[in-house]
């Protein structure tokens, strides 16, 4: 299961990268890993608000929903239609294909978001249980 | 012993051995003393079919032979002409007796009579897709209504005066339960006022509702309020209550519709009281995921065979609970595959004719009540329904001709007022189908003629 | 079943055929239409040209590619799927009822509304209520507009900030859609090991934003809610109300009430309890019912009596208004009236224990064979938790799969979504005891087959007209309708 060191990550498994004022978010690894085969992808439009723990979006399985929760405050400057148009992308490369990227509301703080190593914690207990 | 459960008084014995009950009643030990019925509910006794169709057949005669009425009412419901295949077809138990085709590999017949329906839905309303059916035309209206709402994510809504007064009741309804904000449109002529939309709409709106032919029966120009409806980015909902309008007319996709919703008795469902019916919707792509109610979509199985299946199933309550498009589970299946029969039968000519012919005579009949000086209430162009202004009150008009075995057409004065016309009980709604004859119409019209003559 | 026929009507037309031929219209052509050509369709409609015979053929060839519960056992858990008395479609398909226009004079129409009056009647009786709309087109319309009343009785008491509706994770995906169409937040709680209400989650949920708590008892486990009344008493004590959703009536008819457990507003579902077809999916009837003190807030119109004579109610201004065109699905309506005529007190009962019966003597059977969560008697279906020694690869879904090639529907999977495997099984009373030792015998081998030869159900079904069928391929770009170029 791939973690990558660097990134901040939510415990419902979104990652967020920063850059300055503006940050990358996608699904972990772990996340497209526990989806299984992904059908379809729901993004928000472009200037879109949205705050930290809000619902942004939605992956869908065939008989599941599950929902996208921003790791921060801000709004989306960027959307992947990529992803939209070919969701297996997720499958192949999570952390490579960022779902939104959104201009930061507040200056970067981590707060309650996960650091790798935290987050590698979390997923092996939510894998053993 | 009813005749509809198997089990003898010695397959119940082995049973309760088997589960080691000693009684049918120990198996609802789990119900309190209190709560368990004591005596028989008050129903009556047991009626075999011969004494239940006679019953039957006495409570029926209290309709005082109205099936036989020459029915010139419409508002709504239809009397059409009903290809006798249709009830061969949908009377084939493997149809009827069957559930929601949750297991695709037993039920390819209901989903791929559901493609076709949807396939044929979406074309004559011009959308890109099409939902399996919905409850009626009224019920899928007021669903069009929240799926602009969800959508767009406001809250106010326009609905045009001349949209089916019972559509009106249900949307609101709905929207008091929604927290939605209605508005009317008035009307000018009989119509939508296109021009008075402009200053109604807000940013606040998530759609603008309108339906064609309108209550009154009169053609509305949809196009003509696509524009300021999409300016302001609200959608546009045509209603549509009687679809074999749409042979002829155009379809609501072209003239810039986002949701057409509808009601679709009219294709090859009996008249049944008022129910049950057959709602439909389709739109155009980009709310495709939006919609409610159920789906087939074409795929192929593991052979790589065609094959069909429910499909965006994840816009529904089974999956995501209260988060769904709608609450909807069930379509109305039956009278979908009705009405692809139907469709399938008149095929597109059929259709065309059918449409035709309802214009021909309910032109017709109206040339022949002009003559004798009953005139139509608005000028504007119109399908198989009109309005008339009848010599004398319409109620009573209708009782004379209902003793002469004529079921007259909808009294409007309670509508009138709300569309912006001076109450008048002498107005009527009349419809002539493809289904009615010269000589009925002819007739109608020296009934009418001799009550005026008579009561002047 | 038959070979697969892959054929859709549209690819069966040619230019010149038709499959009814409409008489002649008689009028000498008076003119043209004073339609503007703005108005008028420029693109001919997508419908097939066939003939009748061909017609025919195509919806006969596939209707034999359904599964239908006069070929089968169905023995789907919460759907219900008891046989369809034919008489009931006889009766509905009478031209003097079939033939009625809704807005007829009601002095025309008193049959019709007569059979309303009674149905409302006899289903006030049946459930303990004080009186039913026959409006709802289907359970969950019923539930939506029961909710509309749970809200209109907290207005009318200056209570309106009650804006929640508890709903128990067990519950049917339905309650809480309706709930939030209803415009109310949805609280789930868990429930208890027993899989019954957890009273100690349900008393910390309550309170006085609270509307009511929405319940199915028997509940989608097939256990009844043995604390019933004690859960009547806190929900009320907090100032709420109790809906019962009346998927699973047909366990306890004759035998209790929900008026008397506490209930105060219920649906019911024809097309389970009342046994008219589901049609392959629809069209149902979901009346509602509701205590005294709430009739004013029914759906309009209802059926009243006034003397002899029968009529349209329209209610008053409390009502929570219409729901629907006209009266309700009045055909399906009479079928359900005709059914209780036809079993009476005694037969509905009857009907009951059968169906509580059956389901038991399935669930003992086989319970050593596949894993049974909650072991107690249960009332019209129950369910197993997967294969009780688990075979390795092989899921819920197989087994279901696997009962196709054994002549016999799929139980409901994966519902309720409290039991991870769920194998939900409802035979019934309409099924006999062959039938039921029948699909004891298929299960039994199922699960045999299912460490012996796992790939049996893995590639099942295998005699079905078509394989398993790529849901995912259908989800991820949608094929929703036919197009010509794909010939």
């Amino acid at each position: 299961m791939k973690i990558l060191d660097g990134l901040y990550y939510t415990r419902e498994h979104e990652w967020l990268k920063v850059e300055g004022e503006t940050a990358h978010i996608g699904i972990t690894d772990f996340a497209q890993h526990a989806l299984g085969d992904i059908a379809y992808v729901e993004l928000p439009e472009i200037g879109s608000e949205f705050a930290a723990g809000d619902v942004f979006g939605a992956i869908e399985s065939v008989k599941a929903v599950s929902e996208l929760f921003m790791p921060v405050s801000g709004t989306v400057t960027e959307r992947n239609d990529a992803v939209e148009e070919d969701p297996a992308l997720l499958k192949d490369d999570a952390f490579g294909n960022r779902l939104i990227t959104v201009s930061l509301k507040d200056p970067f703080a981590p707060g309650a978001l996960l650091d790798a190593a935290a987050y590698r914690e979390l997923t092996e207990k939510e894998s053993g249980e | 012993m009813s005749a509809y459960v198997p089990n003898t008084r010695s397959d119940r014995e082995h049973m309760l051995d088997v589960i080691g009950a000693a009684s049918l009643d120990e198996l609802y030990r789990d119900i309190p003393a209190g709560l368990r019925l004591k005596g028989d509910l008050t129903l009556g006794k047991p009626l075999s079919e011969a004494e239940l169709y006679r019953e039957l057949g006495a409570i029926a005669e209290k309709n005082t032979g109205a099936e036989r009425l020459v029915c010139f009412l419409g508002a709504g419901a239809y009397d059409r002409l009903i290809p006798s295949a249709i009830k061969y077809l949908t009377s084939r138990s493997e149809f009827y007796t069957a559930y929601t085709p949750y297991q695709p590999e037993i039920s390819q017949g209901t989903l791929q009579a559901i493609f076709e329906f949807q396939t044929m839905i979406a074309s004559l309303t011009g959308m890109d897709a099409a939902n399996a059916s919905m409850y009626d035309g009224a019920s899928a209206c007021a669903e069009a209504v929240l799926t602009a709402v969800r959508h767009t994510g406001r809250r106010a809504v326009l609905v045009s005066r001349a949209v089916h007064p019972e559509t009106r009741e249900v949307i609101e309804t709905y929207a008091r339960a929604g927290g939605i904000a209605l508005s009317d449109i008035p009307l000018k002529d009989g119509v939508t006022d296109a021009a008075a939309l402009s200053s109604l709409l807000s940013d606040d709106t998530a759609c603008v509702v309108a339906q064609s032919p309108n209550f009154f029966g009169l053609i509305e120009d949809i196009s003509a309020l696509e524009g300021p409806t999409h300016a302001r980015k609200a959608l546009l909902v045509a209603c549509v209550t009687d679809p074999l309008s749409l042979a002829v007319l155009e379809s609501p996709g072209r003239q810039g519709a986002d949701i057409a919703v509808g009601e679709g008795q009219s294709f090859g469902t009996a008249l049944n009281y008022g129910g049950p019916y057959l709602g439909f919707m389709a739109a155009k792509a980009p709310l495709m995921r939006k919609l409610p109610g159920r789906m087939v979509g074409q795929t192929l199985d593991l052979e790589g065979r065609r094959a069909f299946t429910l499909t965006l199933q994840t816009r529904e309550q089974h999956i995501r609970r209260e988060k769904a498009t709608s609450n909807i589970c069930s379509n109305q299946g039956l009278n979908a595959l009705t009405a692809a029969i139907y469709l399938s039968l008149l095929g597109g000519e059929g259709l065309r004719e059918a449409a035709e012919q309802s214009m021909k005579k309910a032109r017709y009949l109206q040339k022949r009540l002009e003559r004798i000086g009953i005139k139509p209430l608005f000028d504007g162009p119109f399908f198989d329904e009109f309005a008339v202004k009848l010599p004398a009150d319409a109620r009573e008009a209708n009782e004379m001709l209902l003793r002469n075995g004529i079921l007259g057409g909808y009294p409007l004065a309670d509508a009138l007022p709300g569309a912006g016309y001076p109450a008048d009980d002498r107005a009527a709604l009349f419809c002539v189908t493809e289904k009615r004859t010269k000589e009925e119409m002819d007739r109608l019209v020296s009934l009418l003629a001799e009550r005026k003559g008579a009561g002047k | 079943m038959s070979r697969h026929y892959d054929k859709l009507i549209f690819e069966l037309s040619s230019e010149g055929k038709t499959g009814y031929r409409l008489p002649a219209s008689g009028i000498e052509d008076e003119g043209p239409y004073g339609i503007p050509e703005k108005l008028l369709r420029t693109e001919a409609p997508l419908l097939p040209q066939v003939s009748e015979p061909e017609a025919v053929r195509h919806y006969t060839r596939l209707s034999r590619e359904n599964y239908g519960l006069d070929g089968g056992m169905y023995p789907l858990g919460s759907c219900t799927m008891k046989y369809n008395p034919k008489f009931n479609e006889d009766a509905a398909a009478m031209p003097a009822f079939s033939g009625l226009h809704p807005y007829l004079p009601e002095a025309a129409a008193q049959g019709a509304l007569r059979i309303m009056y009674e149905l409302d009647r006899m289903l006030s009786e049946i459930t303990g209520m004080a009186k039913f709309s026959l409006q709802p087109a289907a359970g969950a319309q019923g539930e939506l507009a029961g909710l509309m009343i749970f809200k209109a009785w907290h207005e009318s008491r200056g209570e309106g900030r009650r804006r929640r509706i508890i709903v128990p994770d067990s519950s049917h995906g339905t309650n809480p859609a309706s709930a939030a169409e209803a415009g109310f937040e949805v609280v789930q709680i868990a429930s208890a090991k027993d899989g019954t209400v957890d009273k100690a989650a349900l008393g910390a949920a309550l309170n006085e934003d609270v509307a009511g708590l929405m319940l199915t008892n028997p509940n989608t486990l097939g256990l009844f809610e043995r604390d019933i009344l004690r859960i009547a008493e806190m929900v009320h004590g907090a100032g709420g109300l109790l809906y019962y959703d009346g998927a699973n009536m047909n366990a306890i008819m004759g035998v209790a009430r929900p008026g008397d457990m506490g209930f105060d507003v219920i649906h019911l579902n024809m097309h389970k309890t009342f046994s008219t077809p589901h049609g392959g999916g629809g069209p149902g009837a979901g009346p509602l019912g509701v205590r005294e003190d709430l009739i004013r807030f029914l759906p309009r119109p209802t059926v009243a009596k006034r003397g002899d004579v029968y009529g349209l109610d329209f209610g008053g201004a409390e009502s929570i208004g219409r729901l629907k065109s006209f009266y309700g699905n009045f055909g399906v309506l009479l079928k359900a009236w005709c059914y209780i005529k036809m079993l009476g007190a005694e037969g509905l009962k009857e009907a009951s224990q059968n169906a509580v019966l059956n389901a038991n003597y399935i669930k003992e059977s086989l319970k050593g064979l596949y894993k049974l969560p909650y072991d107690r008697p249960c009332m019209h279906e129950f369910v197993f938790d997967g294969l009780a020694s688990g075979a390795p690869g092989v899921k819920t879904l197989d087994v279901a799969k696997r009962l196709i090639d054994l002549g016999f529907h799929p139980p409901t999977v994966y519902f309720p979504l409290i039991v991870e495997n769920a194998l939900m099984i409802e035979p019934t009373e309409t099924e006999s005891l062959a039938d039921l030792d029948a699909f004891i015998a298929a299960m039994e081998r199922i699960a045999r087959e299912a460490t012996a030869a796992p790939e049996l159900l893995k590639e099942a079904p295998q005699s079905a007209p078509v394989r398993r069928v790529d849901e995912l391929r259908a989800a991820k770009s949608p094929v929703l309708k036919w197009t010509e170029d794909e010939e």
